[in-house]
C-alpha cells in the first residue's frame, strides 16, 4: 500500500488537473457561444444570396459552360477542402473528420478520380502530410473568429482551378454543428454550384427583375461569392463544433478527475486509519509486554 | 410609403431600417433609389453608399456586392460595409501601409490581387471617413 504522503501528493496533482480542465471547459464554452452567434450572423447573407441566385436561375436555367454552374460529364479531378481545428484536445472530433476524409479520398480514387486537397487548419494539414496526399494549399492559424477575407486564398484557388479545368468538382469536408453534444463530419459539394436549393423567394417576384449591367455579369459576379460564402459558413460551423467538442471533452475530464479524487481520498483515509490502528496495536502490545515482565 | 433597407455582409447584419432614399455605387454609375422603384438586381462596386432618412444623410463605405431592389424593399449584399463614423482612421491607415508593403514585395500573383483589393478598400475608407469629418 502506498504511503499517505504519496497519496496526498496524487490528490493534489489530480486537483490541479481538474482545475485546468475546468478552466478550459469554461473558455471553450464562451468561445462556443460566440462561434454559434457568428454562424447565425452569416445566415441572412447566405439566405439572401440564395434567393437572388434562385430567381436568377429561374430565368437563366441549368448548366452553363464557362461558369461555376457548369456540370461536366466526365469528372477526373476533384478538389477537396478539408476544414479541421488547429488544436486537439477536442475528443474524437478530429479523428472523425479525418476518417471521413480518408473514406472520401478512397471512394473517389476507386472511381478513377484524382483528389487534390486544400487544408484549412493544422490537424488536417499534418494528417495529409503524414499520409502523403497531394496538398494544394494550406491555411492555418485563422483564430477563433475568422473573417470572410481569411478564406479568399483557398476559395480563389478552387474557383480559378475549376474555371481553368484543373478540377471538375469541388467538395468540402467539415464538422457540421448539430448541437452542443453532437457534431457530425459532413461532405458537401460546392462546385459546380447547385442550381436550386429550396428557394425561399416567391417565384412570382423573380421573373420581372431588371439586371444591370446584364444577367450574365450579375451571375458571373454572384456565383463565386456564393461558393465563398458556403466555404465560410462551413468554416464557422467547424469552429463552433470544435469549441463545443472541446467543452464536452473537458467537462468529461473534469468529471473523471473528480471521481479519481474521490477514490484517492477514500484510499488515503483507509491507509491513514490502518496506520493509526497499527500504531495503537503496537503500543498496546508493547505496554502488555512491559506489564508482563 | 417607406423603403425597407437591409444591408448584410457575410459577417453580420449591418443595418435593417426604413429609409426614404438610397444612393448606391453600381458598376454602371451611381443610382438613386426611391420607393416604388422597379425591381432591379445590380452589381455594386466600391464607393460611397448614402441613405437618407427624415432628411438626415448617413454615409457608408461599401466594397463590392449586390443590390436587390423591390418597390418597397432594398437588400444590399455587400462584401464589406462600414458606417462612415464607425471607420477607424488609424486602422485604415495601417491597413493601407500593410497593403502597400505587400505590393512592394511582389510575392505571388494571388497575393498581389489580394493586397491590391485591400489597398483599394483602405483608401476608400480613408476618403469617406475624412470627407465625413470635414463636413461635420
Amino acid at each position: 500500500m502506498p504511503s499517505t504522503r504519496e497519496i496526498r501528493r496524487r490528490i493534489r496533482s489530480v486537483r490541479n488537473l481538474s482545475q485546468i480542465t475546468r478552466a478550459m471547459e469554461m473558455v471553450s464554452a464562451s468561445k462556443m457561444r460566440r462561434a454559434q452567434r457568428n454562424v447565425l450572423a452569416t445566415r441572412p447573407y447566405a439566405d439572401r444570396l440564395r434567393d437572388v441566385m434562385s430567381s436568377l436561375m429561374a430565368r437563366a436555367g441549368g448548366s452553363r459552360k464557362g461558369t461555376l454552374l457548369e456540370v461536366r460529364s466526365e469528372v477526373k479531378n476533384v478538389a477537396l477542402i478539408l476544414i479541421t481545428p488547429d488544436r486537439g484536445l477536442a475528443g474524437s472530433l478530429v479523428a472523425n473528420i479525418l476518417r471521413r476524409t480518408a473514406r472520401f479520398v478512397i471512394d473517389e480514387k476507386a472511381k478513377g478520380r484524382n483528389v487534390k486537397v486544400l487544408a484549412i487548419g493544422k490537424k488536417g494539414r499534418d494528417f495529409l502530410n503524414r499520409s502523403g496526399q497531394d496538398l494544394l494549399a494550406e491555411v492555418t492559424k485563422l483564430g477563433d473568429y475568422p473573417k470572410l477575407a481569411d478564406i479568399l486564398g483557398v476559395s480563389t484557388n478552387v474557383i480559378q482551378g475549376f474555371l481553368k479545368g484543373e478540377f471538375d468538382e469541388a467538395y468540402i469536408v467539415y464538422s457540421q454543428f448539430v448541437n452542443t453534444l453532437v457534431q457530425r463530419p459532413a461532405v458537401r459539394r460546392i462546385l459546380p454550384v447547385e442550381a436550386d436549393q429550396n428557394p425561399t423567394a416567391p417565384a412570382s417576384a423573380s421573373s420581372n427583375y431588371n439586371y444591370e449591367p446584364d444577367e450574365d455579369v450579375v451571375l458571373k459576379d454572384l456565383l463565386p461569392r456564393f461558393a465563398e460564402v458556403q466555404i465560410y459558413q462551413a468554416l464557422l460551423e467547424a469552429i463552433a463544433s470544435e469549441h463545443s467538442a472541446r467543452m464536452v471533452a473537458m467537462r468529461n475530464a473534469t468529471d473523471n478527475a473528480k471521481e479519481l479524487r474521490r477514490e484517492l481520498s477514500l484510499t488515503y483515509n483507509k491507509t491513514r486509519q490502518a496506520n493509526i490502528t497499527k500504531e495503537v496495536s503496537e503500543i498496546a502490545s508493547g505496554a502488555a509486554a512491559l506489564a508482563d515482565s | 410609403m417607406p423603403l425597407h433597407l437591409e444591408i448584410v455582409t457575410a459577417e453580420r447584419l449591418v443595418l435593417s431600417d426604413d429609409v426614404d432614399q438610397v444612393n448606391a455605387p453600381t458598376k454602371d454609375g451611381r443610382v438613386g433609389i426611391l420607393p416604388r422603384h422597379m425591381p432591379l438586381i445590380t452589381v455594386l462596386t466600391e464607393g460611397e453608399l448614402s441613405i437618407v432618412k427624415n432628411g438626415v444623410r448617413t454615409e457608408y463605405a461599401v466594397f463590392g456586392g449586390f443590390m436587390e431592389v423591390l418597390p418597397d424593399r432594398v437588400t444590399i449584399l455587400a462584401d464589406s460595409c462600414d458606417r462612415s463614423d464607425e471607420i477607424d482612421l488609424d486602422r485604415a491607415e495601417e491597413a493601407r501601409q500593410r497593403a502597400e508593403e505587400r505590393i512592394a514585395q511582389r510575392k505571388s500573383d494571388q497575393d498581389m490581387i489580394q493586397a491590391e483589393a485591400e489597398l483599394r478598400r483602405a483608401l476608400m475608407q480613408i476618403r469617406i471617413a475624412q470627407s465625413k469629418r470635414n463636413n461635420s
